[in-house]
């Protein structure tokens, strides 16, 4: 009998154990990302690891859009 | 140093589609793959107007919001960036996108939608700068080379800008006291008029 109950209690939960359900979907917080890590721009053998450098020669690049103070006489 | 933003003026942009091909020839971009393009209103009416569109590198990115695989992340200087090994080329950000920049390029043989592709602000992506895997993937890392976005850089008449927001806006507020006139700026309300958010990669060398 009893050996009949444990045996029916363990069928059971077989049955029941595919009804569980995980939630497959990532959900989105602030701050985190899944993936790989990326390294800083200035982070490279360029300007190594100096990021004032990598500032300065994105600041040269940007005035130099600006035709106003490119362009003598403007 | 700000965060990057892109401006395009209206009043300059001649539809001559140089900054498409600049970043089609930059990161040799596959056909049925345009990172960015020129749109234009009103074709062939007198006062139509034209403007390059792209991915903006958003304040508040919709598309980091909706990713369901969350393999968005925003770099230290605020360009939009994303792992393609990731990727499960769902679509739902080319939905959350107000300015259509995900691209989705056509994979084997039956046409299956590819991963997404997208402007990096010249940024790449997560793999080591300047290697053979992030060219293939993301394309050339001009930022990491000290220079600025290929587009920008490669327009004649200097409508796209792009490069730290605060220089951008200040060449802009100075053009428009010159000229007197044009001081809209389409989609830049869109992109950066919400508060900045974004996931950060983890800690350590990331940016």
């Amino acid at each position: 009998m009893k050996r009949a109950l444990i045996a029916g209690l363990a069928a059971c939960l077989v049955i029941v154990t595919g009804c569980g359900e995980q939630s497959q979907v990532t959900v989105y917080e602030q701050g985190q990302y899944q993936g790989k890590p990326d390294t800083r721009a200035w982070d490279n053998a360029q300007f190594k690891n100096d990021r004032a450098a990598w500032e300065n020669a994105i600041k040269s690049r940007n005035s130099g859009q600006n035709e106003y103070s490119r362009v003598a006489g403007n | 140093m700000a965060r990057m933003k892109f401006l395009c003026d209206a009043e300059r942009c001649i539809e001559c589609n140089g900054c498409v091909t600049a970043c089609k020839q930059e990161h040799e971009v596959p056909w049925g793959v345009n990172r960015r393009r020129v749109v234009t209103l009103n074709d062939g009416l007198p006062g139509e107007k034209s403007i390059s569109v792209a991915c903006m590198h958003c304040s508040d990115a919709p598309c980091m919001a909706v990713c369901p695989v969350d393999c968005f992340y925003k770099t230290a200087e605020g360009v939009v960036l994303h792992d393609k090994d990731l990727c499960i080329g769902c679509g739902y950000c080319f939905y959350a996108c107000p300015f259509g920049a995900p691209q989705f390029p056509q994979d084997g043989a039956f046409g299956l939608r590819g991963k997404m592709d997208k402007c990096t602000f010249c940024a790449g992506g997560p793999e080591p700068d300047n290697s053979a895997a992030e060219f293939k993937k993301y394309g050339r890392n001009r930022l990491a080379e000290g220079k600025l976005p290929a587009c920008a850089e490669m327009c004649s008449t200097k409508a796209l800008l792009g490069g730290d927001g605060d220089v951008v806006a200040d060449i802009y507020r100075n053009r428009v006291l010159k000229r007197g006139k044009g001081s809209e700026v389409w989609g830049w309300g869109t992109a950066y008029g919400k508060p900045e958010k974004g996931a950060a990669p983890p800690a350590g060398a990331k940016s």
